[in-house]
């Protein structure tokens, strides 16, 4: 009985909330504002009714099976190999998760929305400085510099040549990537202290070249009216800027509204973090990636198997630093202004914040505190000057409750099984 | 040079800073043999091991390996070149699975060779087989060890160079270890083996040198080293 029990409860519930979402609650448009606006009653008893039938049904399922002889389908369970279903729970959750994050926006006010584009910035930002910080090791104080690349590389581009967004950002990243590589070659020879003051001269060094080259640069009056990206040459502007591009309103045939920006960029920004998580977790997997784990837990190990760290650590750092450039690009293209104001060193201590509070080399972890970093300051806004200290006061107690942070990273383990072969 | 010889030391010298540890030292290993180096602490042995590894680079002399000058190769190059090292305090990866320790020791094996290395190890250590997914760290001494040189061994190396394998483990552990590498050398395996342990190092060698103070002292077989006079009081206990 129990086996069919629970199923049986659990489609009932899912049934429940469905048709109580789609038939039980109507909305209304009263002048300007929408109101909810339950169904009538007899709506209601029939979304019971309804609800009664699934329990039934699914409850003697087995006995009706028996009566109607209905074709039974295998089960996913029985064709995956031992181990593997735990990795299916986990595959469900994420596309529940996705799903979510794709359809919210469209309910959500645009406030929250432009909040939650700029938290999947940090995102992004707190997964490429993840790879540095928390794969490989290396402590890295200016990965801003990255960011702020891939930011004016975009503005520069769209400025003086009339490159679009979608051109800008892969050269952003490689730009970004090759700025990496050109630091990492000198540095990556020193060790813990000694880079993290090198990386944070780098991060000021790229700063204050961007406040001081005035004629390309704009200098601290910045570069403004970076256009925003566009889909398929539509423009979410209410007249498209580029004669050749029409507006996405206009388009469809639908009134213009400036909340399809907002949701548009919010989208654009889930599908960046989303490449990213994949990405970075096919590197971890890929012998690249262990290597990365390798060295940061023993450098004399690694040289001893013939890796050569110099190398590895630069691969690392690439890498890192050409996730800065892609969310540098979509942030110069989103904010539409940018100067060296956005990029100074405070924002390379968020971003290394958010890798140590959500647990070095966890990507759950970062994303977590991403989030949580970027949304409670804006929720404790009426705290504006306590703000720092709040943030200050957060890290000590991680430290002292959590040092592995919110979500520390997990390696695979695997219980001893204790058959006969124990004996 | 001989066809014979795996690697040869001429006069090498090393320097860390303005201190030399090692004195115009030069010895040679065969081929299919195992030579061992023994010298109290800090009398430059695992000092030599590395400068051979390049890393402090020799400040004076010439390193051959299988006949080929290797005295100013970059360390990458010479570890990927048949040439495996377990390294003094074993200094597995704490926190990843014997598995992941094993293929990174296989990092550069190509891949038509890296299972059948890895079905190796795990028949010299079934042990390690036992404990495939389980965090390295978690480990006893010796399982740490035997990881250690099963790590060495993934890249099928021709030359195996071991620094301290029986530094705190249990007599019955070190006895295996040893069994081990004298099965490797039958294998066809040149071992060259830096060790405090005197006493059971020379038994399994066939050659050994004795280093002091940075300069080799004496050299001999295995056997007359066990009985040598001078060797047994500094080193054997009388």
């Amino acid at each position: 009985m129990n086996r069919t029990l629970y199923p049986a409860i659990f489609a009932a519930i899912v049934t429940l909330i469905l048709t109580s979402m789609m038939l039980g609650i109507k909305l209304k448009t009263e002048g300007i504002n929408l109101t909810l606006h339950s169904a009538e009653g007899s709506t209601w008893t029939m979304i019971f009714v309804a609800t009664a039938v699934v329990f039934l049904f699914q409850l003697f399922r087995n006995q009706l099976t028996g009566l109607v002889k209905l074709p039974t389908l295998p089960t996913v369970e029985s064709m995956l190999p031992e181990g593997k279903k735990g990795d299916r729970i986990k595959t469900l959750a994420v596309c529940f998760i996705v799903a979510a994050a794709l359809i919210w926006p469209f309910y959500a006010s645009r406030g929250a929305v432009d909040l939650a584009t700029l938290a999947l910035i940090y995102i992004m930002l707190g997964l490429g400085l993840n790879i540095v910080v928390g794969l490989a090791g290396l402590l890295d104080l200016g990965y801003v510099a990255f960011y702020a690349v891939g930011a004016y590389t975009y503005a520069l581009l769209s400025l003086y040549y009339d490159v679009s967004f979608w051109v800008a950002l892969p050269i952003c990243g490689l730009l970004a990537a090759l700025f990496g590589f050109l630091l990492g070659f000198p540095v990556l020879r020193l060790r813990g202290d000694y880079l993290a003051i090198v990386t944070l001269g780098f991060g000021e060094i790229i700063r204050i070249l961007l406040l001081n080259w005035t004629d390309v640069t704009g200098g601290p009056n910045g570069i403004s009216r970076i256009p925003k990206p566009d889909i398929f040459g539509l423009e979410f502007s209410r007249r498209a800027k580029d004669p050749d591009n029409m507006p996405f309103h206009e388009f469809f045939g639908i009134a213009y509204d400036p909340s399809y920006k907002v949701i548009f960029l919010y989208l654009l920004a889930l599908l960046l973090v989303l490449v990213t998580v994949y990405v970075i977790n096919r590197l971890t997997r890929m012998p690249i990636g262990r290597a990365w784990e390798a060295l940061r837990e023993d450098d004399i190990a690694c040289r001893s198997l013939g890796l050569n760290p110099t190398v590895v650590k630069l691969t690392a750092f690439t890498i890192g630093a050409s996730f800065a450039g892609f969310a540098g690009c979509f942030f110069s293209a989103r904010q539409g202004f940018i100067s060296p104001e956005s990029f100074v060193f405070i924002e390379s201590a968020i971003i290394l914040a958010i890798v140590v509070l959500g647990g070095m080399g966890s990507q759950l972890g970062v994303i977590l505190a991403a989030i949580i970093l970027t949304v409670l300051p804006e929720l404790a806004r009426e705290f504006q000057e306590y703000r720092m200290l709040m943030f200050g006061l957060l890290m000590v107690f991680m430290m002292i409750w959590k040092p592995q942070g919110l979500v520390p990273m997990k390696r695979p383990h695997l219980e001893l099984s204790t058959g006969d072969k124990a004996k | 040079m001989s066809q014979n010889s795996m690697l040869k030391l001429e006069n090498v010298s090393t320097h860390y800073g303005q201190i030399q540890a090692l004195h115009d030292v030069s010895l040679e290993v065969n081929k299919g043999e195992i030579v061992t180096l023994i010298g109290a602490n800090g009398a430059g042995k695992s000092t030599l091991m590395m400068t051979v590894c390049g890393d402090p680079r020799a400040s004076g002399g010439k390193i051959f390996y299988e006949g080929e000058e290797i005295t100013q190769r970059p360390t990458d190059k010479i570890m990927r070149n048949g040439l495996a090292v377990v390294p003094e305090g074993r200094r597995i990866f704490s926190g990843m699975t014997v598995e992941e320790n094993l293929s990174m020791g296989g990092f550069f094996t190509p891949k038509a060779d890296y299972d059948r290395n890895m079905a190796h190890v795990y028949e010299l250590f079934p042990r390690l087989k036992e404990r495939e997914f389980q965090r390295a760290g978690t480990m006893s001494g010796g399982e740490q060890q035997m990881l250690a040189i099963g790590r060495a061994l993934m890249s099928n190396p021709r030359m195996l160079f071991l620094d301290e394998p029986s530094l705190g483990l249990a007599p019955i552990i070190i006895q295996q270890i040893f069994d081990i590498i004298s099965m490797l050398r039958d294998d066809g395996v040149t071992i060259f083996l830096v060790e405090q342990n005197a006493n059971q190092a020379l038994r399994i060698a066939d050659r050994g040198y004795v280093l002091e103070n940075g300069r080799i002292v004496l050299q001999d077989t295995g056997e007359a080293l066990l009985t040598n006079d001078e060797v047994r009081n500094a080193y054997l206990g009388g």
